[in-house]
């Protein structure tokens, strides 16, 4: 008799304990914060820190004196650790976290740069925000390649093999032929290729797909190891030597301070990346594609009742992903470096970590890959004005916010309910 | 089956109905024999083709996606589109569409709800609107009510009329007789797979029975007046989380005295079983105490809460209850394993073992080719038997069964109940949980009802079952007009004006 309306009822408060997460959170933070004012304060020294607007010293520049800055945004990150732990609405927590740890970065930004040699003691933010995108980037089109798959139910841990067998026939066959185009499409089918193999095994053969992804990654770097071995090294002038796609300058939008120069004078891959962040998310949430999709990543029995063909779909989504992966591979090759050994190194898995970080939604990746991008950045920068932090915990930065990220930001996560489990029809 | 009649396909659990049904909708592909619709063999490759044949199924788990709203599951796999090529979802249209089906039937669904918000009785609805959306002529019901409370299931025979009048041919699988008899037109009786008999809606319920099960079954339990002693179990407060964290438990408190059966009554989902799970320690509990013979146990592991004389049923025997490839006998010992006589320091004493799993196959009457088969080849309910078994050869001073006769036959049914009797009667405390509100009532002393994770009330075995069912349906004597009996006769002409049946499915029987 669901026509009496039922009373809503409340929910029962339950009394976690002192130690809720915002709770630790703010503990940690004011920790932090705490640690920032005195050491930071103490280590900086009284030159002006400078961050200018420009790619070098000149120009306009935000300054502060380092000693003070480091002690005043180190008591501001102390200051919403403190509010955190003394509790404060929920809907607040995002805020103070976030205010939190850009103050306390701020502080040891203000360390660092105001101990900097003279000549160096300056951070060129256009520098910094471009090479937060270019260091993003890949992470982006790795990520986006784990939307695709996993929205549809299927695990993707082999980005990494798929970026690396991109990376490696686009400077195959750019080289062979000479032409970025041609090796940008081969890139696209490279990774295709890795993820063909992983979404026969997964949906045809059912194996275990974090374990095929894996087996599939240790293939790519086989593969790829081998042949560049064979050809590339021997005949880099021939096989390794591809085209490389140049900056396009995008008129008006390219003098916007700050923001021009670092986003509107990038190469293809930057401009493909944000447009398949933005076709991918739209695509998803809004066509009929996206819905049927998610239908077959949350219930496939349900999608496979209506007629949706569960799994031609999950095949057509892990293939896609292998050539958003693929392409990301590219963005090496074709745009930086000529191929080396095993050179995306890791960095398919961080896209993995930006793929959980971002919710498994393709802004949320972007921004996720963005974090770390910075934090990559962020290490090479510091190593470039002779940091008296040692290069190898410089080296360990981008990893250890991927750990804090994805283990302690994340929060409470829901996966597409199907991610990972195999569909038998009946 | 003939334009607007309601067939009623009739049957025990494992009777094949639903595997039927499923090849009916294209799901399961027949090794023989043919599917005729309108005298023309039809081949069904997939349930595309059985839309487009006309045929809709509502299925007993719904096939509905809990993160999509109402209007993207209906339109999921028949989305109306604009924009060529790009195919962006017309989402304007789906809500009209399914705004004027709801209209149309009298079904009342929001399509901006999203669906894990819904109770299930709106959920089936939405599973109705997203059929007749695809214009089918044939609706199979597959098992609708077994999650209904009374009330949700007289609105769904109202509806289920509403259609019938529209010319629409529905197939209504069930296994409760009261429900067929008040509505259907015809009624066919499966049983192992085979069609036995079919009969008219004036056959009695007797004949019926005895039609389904193949023998006369007694559909009642014998015992006599309970004499409870001291409270053994007490749950103060209780509040749980399911593993979604979504609020499962919310503040129960419940008293389960020596010697009585407390019966927990509510459609499935609304907590009972994290409630259980709470009790035995596998499911941290957020606030309140649980206590045991006035000891709390807040932070025993379950072996604690077992040693300390709590037999536990579990809800679903073949992932909770057993290790299918284990042996019967070492089924029988999963509790007491590293006990003498069956264990000593690191070692298993295998003659032991065999010995007790003989008696005890020979008392519970366990059929079994041997105490050595695996005992995922018994049926269900001879691995009932062994659970039940099991738990009850320790001495005990809780036992808490939950939904200790689902999918069992009705020989071991009767035989199940019993020995919960005995055990009552030996003065343990007993919990029986149960979605089959006849079973609560057959075998309780007092009647807890749960509903959205609270008790909601307790009453006694002879409470009217509508005024369980109300109270399944989260309406209590107060929120409800006058007393709940009034309450229920004055919801029957809004849900749609129809004069309850003689024999409602308010008194339906369990075969």
């Amino acid at each position: 008799m669901s026509t009496t309306a039922v009373p809503e009822v409340a929910v029962t408060a339950v009394d976690e304990g002192f130690w809720t997460r915002a709770r630790k959170a703010g503990a940690v933070l004011l920790a932090l914060g705490v640690l920032a004012t005195v050491l930071f304060g103490a280590f900086a020294t009284d030159q002006q820190a400078r961050f200018t607007l420009s790619e070098t010293e000149g120009g306009a520049a935000l300054e502060i004196n380092g000693t003070v800055g480091a002690i005043l945004f180190g008591v501001i990150a102390a200051a919403a650790g403190a509010a955190l732990l003394a509790g404060v609405p929920k809907r607040w927590f995002t805020l103070l976290l976030g205010a939190g740890l850009v103050a306390f970065v701020l502080s040891f930004l203000c360390w660092q740069v105001s101990a900097a040699p003279e000549g160096r003691n300056f951070m060129p933010l256009v520098n910094v925000l471009r090479g937060t995108f270019i260091l993003a980037l890949p992470l982006t089109f790795g990520a986006l390649a784990g939307v695709l798959c996993e929205r549809s139910g299927v695990v993707n841990v082999a980005i990494e093999g798929q970026m690396l067998m991109g990376a490696f026939s686009g400077a195959l066959f750019g080289s062979i032929s000479g032409s970025v185009w041609v090796g940008l499409v081969a890139a696209a089918i490279g990774g295709a290729f890795i993820s063909l193999l992983l979404a026969v095994f997964a949906i045809r053969y059912l194996v275990d797909q974090v374990v095929m992804g894996i087996v599939l990654n240790l293939l790519a770097v086989g593969v790829t190891g081998f042949l560049y071995e064979r050809l590339m090294a021997t005949d880099a002038e021939k096989y390794n030597s591809a085209p490389r796609f140049g900056n396009w300058e995008i008129p008006l939008l390219s003098d916007i301070p700050l923001l021009g120069p670092a986003l509107f004078r990038g190469n293809i891959f930057l401009y493909l990346g944000l447009l398949l962040v933005l076709v991918i998310h739209l695509a998803l949430f809004r066509t009929r594609w996206g819905l049927r999709t998610r239908s077959v990543g949350e219930h496939p029995t349900a999608a496979d009742t209506v007629g949706v063909r569960v799994l031609g779909l999950r095949y057509r989504n892990v293939i896609m992903a292998g050539l958003v992966a693929g392409i990301g591979g590219a963005s090496y090759t074709l745009a930086l470096y000529s191929f080396t050994k095993n050179m995306i190194g890791g960095k398919g898995f961080i896209a993995l970590a930006a793929l959980i970080f971002g919710r498994w939604s393709p802004t949320g990746a972007l921004l996720a890959a963005l974090f770390f991008g910075f934090a990559d950045q962020l290490a090479t920068y510091l190593g470039a004005i002779g940091s008296s932090i040692p290069d190898q915990f410089l080296a360990m930065l981008p990893y250890l916010a991927t750990i804090l990220a994805v283990a302690g930001l994340v929060g409470k996560v829901r996966a597409p309910a199907a991610d990972g489990k195999p569909y038998v029809k009946g | 089956m003939e334009p607007g009649e309601i067939h009623a396909l009739l049957g025990e659990n494992g009777a094949g109905k639903s595997t039927l049904m499923n090849v009916l909708y294209g799901l399961y592909q027949p090794d023989e024999g043919a599917i005729l619709v309108d005298g023309r063999p039809l081949r069904l490759k997939g349930p595309s083709d059985a839309i487009a044949a006309g045929i809709g199924m509502v299925h007993q788990h719904f096939m509905l996606v809990p993160v999509f709203t109402v209007a993207e599951n209906v339109m999921l796999g028949a989305e109306q589109v604009k924009g060529g090529i790009a195919g962006l979802l017309d989402r304007r249209r789906a809500r009209r569409e399914v705004a004027e089906v709801s209209g149309r039937y009298n079904l009342r669904v929001d399509p901006d709800a999203v669906i894990e918000d819904l109770p299930v009785g709106i959920q089936q609805r939405v599973e109705i609107v997203k059929a007749l959306t695809r214009d089918v002529d044939l609706l199979i019901l597959d098992e609708p009510t077994a999650v209904l409370t009374p009330q949700e299931t007289e609105e769904l025979l109202t509806v289920m009329r509403s259609l019938k009048a529209a010319g629409k041919s529905i197939v209504f699988i069930t296994h409760k007789l009261g429900e067929v008899k008040a509505i259907a037109d015809r009624i066919t009786v499966i049983r192992r797979g085979r069609t036995v008999g079919t009969a008219e809606p004036s056959a009695s319920r007797d004949e019926l029975a005895a039609l389904m099960v193949g023998r006369d079954v007694r559909l009642t339990v014998d015992k006599q007046p309970a004499q409870p002693g001291k409270p053994v179990l007490e749950v103060a407060g209780l509040v749980v989380d399911d593993d979604r964290q979504v609020r499962a438990v919310d503040g129960v408190d419940l008293t389960v005295h020596a010697g009585e059966v407390l019966g927990v009554a509510g459609v499935q989902g609304n907590g009972q079983t994290e409630l259980i799970e709470a009790i035995m320690g596998l499911r941290p509990t957020l606030a309140g105490t649980i206590s045991l013979d006035g000891e709390t146990t807040h932070g025993w592991s379950t072996k604690r809460v077992l040693r300390a004389g709590v037999g536990y049923v579990p809800e679903d025997r073949s992932v909770d209850g057993l290790v299918k490839e284990f042996s019967v006998a070492e089924n029988l010992v999963l509790d007491i394993y590293d006990r003498p006589p069956f264990g000593k320091g690191l070692s298993l004493k295998p003659d032991a073992i065999a010995r007790s799993a003989k008696e005890r196959i020979e008392q519970f009457d366990v059929r079994t080719s041997s105490a050595e088969a695996a005992v995922g080849t018994l049926s269900g309910g001879n691995q009932q038997k062994v659970i039940v078994a099991r738990e009850l050869s320790r001495p005990l001073k809780l036992l808490i069964a939950a939904q200790p006769t689902r999918g069992v036959d009705v020989g071991s049914i009767e035989f199940i109940h019993s020995q919960v009797i005995r055990e009552r009667d030996v003065g343990t405390a007993v919990m029986v949980v149960s979605s089959e509100l006849d079973e609560v009532i057959g075998l309780a002393d007092r009647i807890a009802v749960m509903y959205r994770g609270r008790v909601i009330g307790v009453v006694g075995p002879d409470t009217p079952r509508e005024e369980i069912g109300l109270l399944m349906a989260g309406i209590t004597p107060d929120t409800a007009p006058a007393n709940p009996h009034e309450g229920n006769a004055a919801a029957t002409p809004n849900a749609g004006g129809t004069a309850p049946a003689p024999e409602g499915p308010g008194n339906e029987d369990e075969a």
